[in-house]
């Protein structure tokens, strides 16, 4: 009865204590400007299906891709046996699902077993690439202290609930062999019948392993469940709505904006009209909150896998530009302000923006915009947007562009190509031969 | 048709519209298509495939005015835009539906960012209108220079690959040749970039340790082929510099698609 109670308050407290989190991270990436991105819901679906719940683009590395799979694959399934155990902790039962399941039951805990061994060998052999053989793309200037022990949490934290897990069933399977008190015969144990023989043969002892067990394999799911907020293990939610909501449009395809359609209009014809667009909003991005909603959901999602950044042709070429940074830095920054709101109150200025205190112009004009990021990220996320918006920021509001991009924009202008060619001579190429 | 090879006229826009005809297509050349060396040759073979096949085309000549392209990639959208609504309002006068174009980022801009500015037309980029009039049965790979035996490889250009997901065209016009089409390790979706694009043309790259064409040089090598086929004016400057610096002119020629085409079939 106690442990139900106690149960039950762990429970809730810590529901309620993710909750609050994800709500300020929805406060957050709702700080950006708004985007149209409910069009062809029919399309929407079918690439969060394809990208978010296939994981089609993650074959392009098929190692971790297979790694990823079993870890992915394992996290949904062995939720059900999560769902068994809140049911359990709540009503103070003992395997619940093992009677109206049958034999079903025992497929079932033989399959999670099967599963939570195969996402313990992906973790391991992870935690080897990032720690023994130092994969190229985990090291990198944004990759400092902080996302590097990120990573390694949350490997461990999988280990730690495995590992207890398999234990867990371990003692259970002994128990029920020796007929001890609740603990029916229920279940089939291919892994954890292996482990038996290292646990302890008396009977409290083993009930003491089980329950200590399947209290750490709870309470610890719990706490990962609240360590997701603050963490990029974040993307396991996040890649799905960030895929829903993707660019449709080619690569290609840069936004057009509406409030220099309106000047542009109005300078060719003086009769132009402006449609009323709202506050007169900054010409690009200085900060965060000059981008949309879905680039900060897409810095709320990223998961620091570094393939943008490996297939970038100025980082590959040892400029500062590293797509991840941006994101990175991105996320860091939006984090910032929600916590300076949290703080502070809402109008709050800490003077201080993601061009030039996070992002060096240097980065910026590192870009050949070639869309290699884009197309990299599997989860859809386009760090090119955010570094187009700074560029026409430094472009538009401070004038601040390198002076061979002036001279450029100056031939554009006067000459009506991007060198200093008289726009005259443009057709005596049909006079050669 | 023998004499066709000294003898092309290249009609414009103004002098159809003076006959009170309109051509099928419109051919716009681009900026590095008009000024650029190496790129007004590969312009004038594009003239020669329209010319061969005998579609009715014309050219803006001196009306033509640059797409925004590169005011837009580096963050110049009020030039961009104002480049756009003056080509537009050309484009809408003469009443043309249908554009070809001779470099990618034109292709890209005209087609994708021009309709939200009022301006809509079927565009299509040179590799796609080779791949259109090879499977039209129109064009084909004889009477000229023989590719047979060589091994040939293509560079994707990202505002045609990646940008627009057009893969296949160009390949299409390699693959006609009876040649050896080779690929480098980094291709089509995951084609690495010639170092020109957004706007990194028009300046000096940022420190680092290597330039960008160099990197990609070095993967053409790595195929041991004989031509790199470009499909862009921009990939086209890079590589040819990429060659040189690595001075493998000899070794490996860098070929645009028509100008592959026109030799393929002395043209």
């Amino acid at each position: 009865m106690i442990a139900q109670f106690i149960f039950i308050i762990i429970l809730a407290a810590a529901v309620y204590l993710f909750s609050k989190n994800v709500a300020k991270i929805r406060r957050n990436i709702l700080l950006g400007k708004d985007t149209d991105r409910n069009d062809q819901p029919a399309l929407r679906w079918k690439t969060m299906a394809k990208i978010a719940l296939g994981q089609t683009k993650m074959v392009k590395r098929p190692v971790a891709a297979v790694m990823h799979f079993f870890i992915y694959i394992g996290f949904i399934i062995i939720n059900l046996e999560v769902l068994e155990i809140m049911i359990d902790g709540i009503f103070g039962s003992h395997r619940i699902f093992s009677r109206p399941l049958g034999g079903l039951y025992g497929f079932l805990i033989g399959a999670f077993e099967i599963l939570a061994v195969l996402v313990l060998t992906a973790c391991i052999v992870f935690l080897c690439r990032r720690n023994v053989v130092h994969l190229k793309r985990f090291t990198g200037t944004e990759m400092t202290q902080w996302p590097k022990s990120d990573a390694n949490y949350i490997l461990i934290t999988e280990i730690l609930l495995m590992t207890a897990f398999l234990t867990m069933n371990a003692a259970d399977y002994k128990l029920q062999l020796l007929h001890f008190g609740h603990y029916v015969t229920a279940g089939s144990f291919p892994v954890s019948s292996l482990l038996a023989p290292l646990l302890p043969d008396g009977a409290s002892a083993l009930v003491i392993t089980e329950r200590v067990c399947w209290w750490f394999h709870i309470i610890g799911i719990l706490c990962f469940l609240n360590y997701l907020p603050y963490s990029k293990h974040f993307h396991i939610l996040l890649a799905f709505p960030n895929t829903y909501y993707s660019n449709l449009n080619p690569k290609g395809k840069f936004t057009n904006m509406a409030s220099v359609t309106n000047e542009v209009k109005a300078m060719l014809d003086p009769s132009f009209v402006p449609e009323n667009t709202g506050e007169p909003a900054r010409f690009g991005a200085k900060d965060v909150t000059d981008l949309t909603w879905k680039n900060l959901m897409e810095a709320y999602t990223c998961t620091e896998c570094g393939r943008c950044t490996s297939v970038c042709p100025a980082n590959i070429t040892g400029k500062l530009l590293s797509p991840r940074k941006i994101m990175m830095d991105t996320r860091d920054r939006i984090t910032e302000i929600g916590n300076n709101i949290d703080k502070h109150g809402k109008d709050y200025n800490d003077n201080k923006s993601l061009l030039d205190n996070y992002v060096t112009r240097e980065e910026l004009w590192a870009c050949t915009s070639c869309n290699a990021c884009a197309e990299a990220c599997p989860v859809n996320i386009n760090p090119l947007e955010i570094i187009t918006e700074m560029r026409r920021y430094i472009v538009m509001e401070e004038s601040q562009a390198p002076a061979s991009l002036n001279n450029m924009f100056g031939n554009v202008e006067n000459n009506g190509a991007p060198w200093k060619y008289s726009q005259a001579d443009r057709f005596n190429w049909a006079e050669e031969q | 048709m023998e004499n066709s090879k000294s003898e092309i006229k290249i009609p414009t826009m103004a002098e159809m519209a003076a006959e009170g005809k309109e051509p099928e297509i419109l051919f716009w050349v681009g900026c590095a298509g008009s000024f650029d060396e190496r790129a007004r040759k590969i312009t004038r073979d594009i003239c020669k495939i329209l010319h061969h096949v005998g579609i009715s085309y014309a050219v803006l000549g001196t009306e033509e005015n640059c797409t925004g392209d590169p005011a837009k990639r580096a963050g110049n959208e009020f030039l961009f835009q104002m480049q756009a609504m003056m080509n537009i309002q050309v484009l809408d006068g003469y009443n043309i539906k249908k554009i070809v174009t001779g470099c990618p980022h034109c292709f890209n801009t005209i087609k994708n960012e021009y309709p939200g500015l009022g301006g809509n037309y079927e565009v299509i980029h040179h590799s796609q209108l080779i791949q259109q009039l090879i499977d039209a049965g129109k064009l084909k790979a004889e009477g000229g220079e023989s590719f047979k035996g060589k091994r040939i490889t293509y560079h994707d250009p990202c505002y045609l690959g990646r940008g627009n997901d057009v893969y296949e065209a160009p390949r299409a016009a390699l693959e006609i040749l009876d040649t050896e089409l080779v690929e480098m390790k980094r291709c089509k979706s995951n084609g690495l970039c010639c170092g020109a694009g957004g706007a990194q043309m028009f300046k000096e790259p940022e420190p680092g340790k290597r330039d960008i064409n160099i990197e990609r040089i070095a993967d053409v090598i790595e195929t041991k082929a004989q031509v790199v086929a470009a499909a862009c004016p921009f990939c086209m400057t890079m590589l040819t510099d990429g060659v040189k610096n690595q001075d493998k002119e000899q070794e490996i020629k860098v070929l645009d698609i028509a100008e592959i085409t026109v030799r393929a079939n002395g043209l």
